[in-house]
């Protein structure tokens, strides 16, 4: 039954995949990635690399969300295109 | 009376908020602890250097987030943060040269028996711990300044 | 020019896909990365390391190398972000104020 949870959360990234990509708000951008990192870390935690789940935990989702962040607030916060 | 006053209007220019504040003053001493947890644990459960070294890393940057960067730069001084940085850069390559140094294979930790004698595989697993403090030293020491210099644009008077 | 990039895009997509057919399946005994370098870390990595967890012991002694340079090249990307963005407040006194 572990494979409709596999599903599931595969379905989810593609969608936070394509969402990032198209909405035109950075900072909106930015947060689905966080999302995106999260689902990935319960992908890893799911297939038992526990490790890597951690890492995918602090670095993905924590660190570079922040890091986005302190780069959008030094530039305009709307895509131009 | 008036250094109060000052105090409040300064942080209604900047933005800052007291409930973040206080959330974050309480938040930072188990964000530490947790992450001393996973560096000195790693060997027994998920998690090791370079988990533990964002861990210790974050809680600067969750200090910068909150307050502005000179309360942070008061904490902990970016001269002490790049030795830091250093350090844990040092430790590593160090132990495997003392390895090489003492008659082993580069990182082979088996060798450096002849220092303190534990026994060679007693000294793999304590060579391995070396090893972790030094990546979480090095981690931490650049996930804080990556975010001083990104967030305050490299003039390090201000937060984001 | 957007529809050359879709057509990029989604063959690209397919030859990757199309490779991953040949992959093993997940948790394969058979597999070749499951063969005897992996199994000879299962068998003997408490005996000769006393760690438990297999990760840390894979990371920190047999692959240490590995790891050192990993941490070698975060050093050098703080280094190089300190010595690009922070700038002293000395050198151009007259854009500050």
């Amino acid at each position: 039954m572990i494979w409709i949870l596999d599903l599931l959360i595969l379905l989810l990234v593609v969608i936070c995949a394509i969402a990032a990509i198209n909405v035109r708000d950075l900072l909106s951008a930015t947060i689905i990635f966080g999302v995106y990192s999260f689902l990935m870390c319960l992908l890893w935690a799911e297939m038992g690399a526990v490790d890597v789940a951690f890492t995918e935990a602090t670095v993905g989702a924590g660190v570079s969300t922040v890091l986005f962040i302190a780069a959008i607030l030094h530039t305009s916060r709307r895509s131009k295109d | 009376m008036r250094q109060l006053q000052q105090r409040v209007e300064t942080q209604q220019q900047v933005g800052e908020s007291l409930i973040t504040q206080t959330a974050v003053r309480l938040l930072v001493p188990f964000v530490q602890l947790f992450g001393l947890y996973v560096i000195v644990h790693g060997h027994y459960s998920p998690g090791g250097g370079f988990q533990g070294g964002v861990l210790l890393g974050s809680s600067f940057i969750m200090l910068g987030l909150a307050y502005d960067q000179k309360t942070v730069l008061r904490l902990m001084s970016e001269r002490t943060n790049i030795l830091f940085g250093n350090l844990g850069a040092l430790i590593f390559t160090g132990v495997g040269a003392l390895c090489a140094i003492f008659g082993g294979l580069f990182l082979d930790y088996s060798a450096l028996d002849v220092l303190i004698p534990l026994g060679p595989i007693e000294w793999r697993s304590f060579g391995i711990f070396l090893v972790e403090v030094g990546v979480g030293l090095a981690v931490m020491s650049i996930m804080a300044s990556l975010f001083w210099d990104l967030g305050s644009a490299g003039q390090m008077d201000e937060g984001l | 020019m957007k529809a050359l990039a879709l057509l990029a895009t989604l063959v690209t997509g397919a030859i990757l896909l199309y490779g991953t057919m040949d992959f093993p399946a997940w948790g394969d005994p058979q597999a070749p990365a499951a063969g005897r370098l992996s199994t000879h870390y299962i068998e003997n990595a408490i005996d000769e390391t006393h760690v438990p967890n297999l990760v840390t012991a894979v990371l920190g002694d047999y692959r240490g190398y590995d790891t050192m340079f990993e941490t070698v090249v975060i050093y050098c990307a703080g280094t190089v972000v300190i010595s690009v963005l922070r700038r002293t407040r000395k050198e151009n006194p007259e854009q500050d104020s």
